[in-house]
């Protein structure tokens, strides 16, 4: 087997809780993970509520997975573009994110950010870079 | 016969939102539920909408406000916040419920 790495961007498109999407999105990534590809993730459209901070499902009896991206940083995925502009629509600005970090084991681990904000028109040159893209 | 209308769609994803202003008569009620709850919040198309319905009351419930993170300081001005008891008196209160899915 080919010791290629190659790079893996998921698209997250819709919001948290009103649909599976968000949650099976999580699931894919960790699986990829595993393989030792280069991952990013991109949030963009409704994708952006994934990542909102003060998340609490307690009165909808339903799994609050939002802690699960603070953990992505543990599984080498580092990156995470967020669109500017579907948070500006969304009246939403990066403090009402969740503070995602990672720690860089190549300098002592240092906690770096994991949010890069981007606008439209950088994230379509993101994916332009990629070899693989997965929709969600 | 006043109507409760309810939407439980993302404004931004689909059209339920808008296709329930472009319907519901003064004297009626909007009730934002699920992903619908996105159309009550500031600095967005859906809250402009909001604050230009003459005569339409607007609720939004609470549980999922707060599991999406959002809090009441983000609401548009004028919805309301109901729990599950506050939907099901809404729905015993109009003459009957129409939902935009």
């Amino acid at each position: 087997m080919s010791e290629e790495i190659k790079k893996f961007l998921y698209l997250n498109r819709r919001a948290p809780y009103g649909s599976i999407y968000a949650w099976e999105a999580l699931e894919v990534v960790l699986i990829g993970a595993a393989f030792d590809q280069d991952v990013s993730l991109a949030f963009l459209d409704d994708g952006v509520y994934q990542i909102v901070k003060g998340q609490d499902t307690a009165g909808i009896d339903m799994k609050n997975f939002s802690p699960t991206y603070s953990a992505l940083g543990d599984y080498e995925v580092t990156k995470l573009y967020v669109e500017k502009e579907s948070l500006e629509e969304r009246g939403l600005t990066v403090d009402d994110l969740m503070d995602l970090k990672w720690e860089d084991e190549d300098e002592d681990w240092a906690e770096k950010d994991s949010i890069i904000l981007v606008s439209r028109e950088e994230l379509a040159k993101v994916i332009e870079g990629q070899d693989v893209v997965f929709s969600f | 016969m006043s109507e409760l209308h309810t939407v439980n769609k993302s404004p931004f994803e689909k059209s339920s939102f808008d296709s329930c202003m472009a319907h519901v008569l003064e004297g009626s009620a909007v009730l934002l539920y699920e992903d619908g709850v996105y159309a009550a919040t500031k600095g967005t198309a859906a809250a402009a909408k909001v604050a230009a319905a003459g005569g339409v009351k607007f609720y939004v419930l609470g549980p999922d406000l707060k599991a999406r993170g959002l809090s009441e300081e983000r609401l548009t001005d004028g919805v309301e916040v109901v729990d599950y008891a506050g939907f099901v008196d809404l729905a015993a209160e109009y003459g009957k419920v129409v939902s935009w899915v």
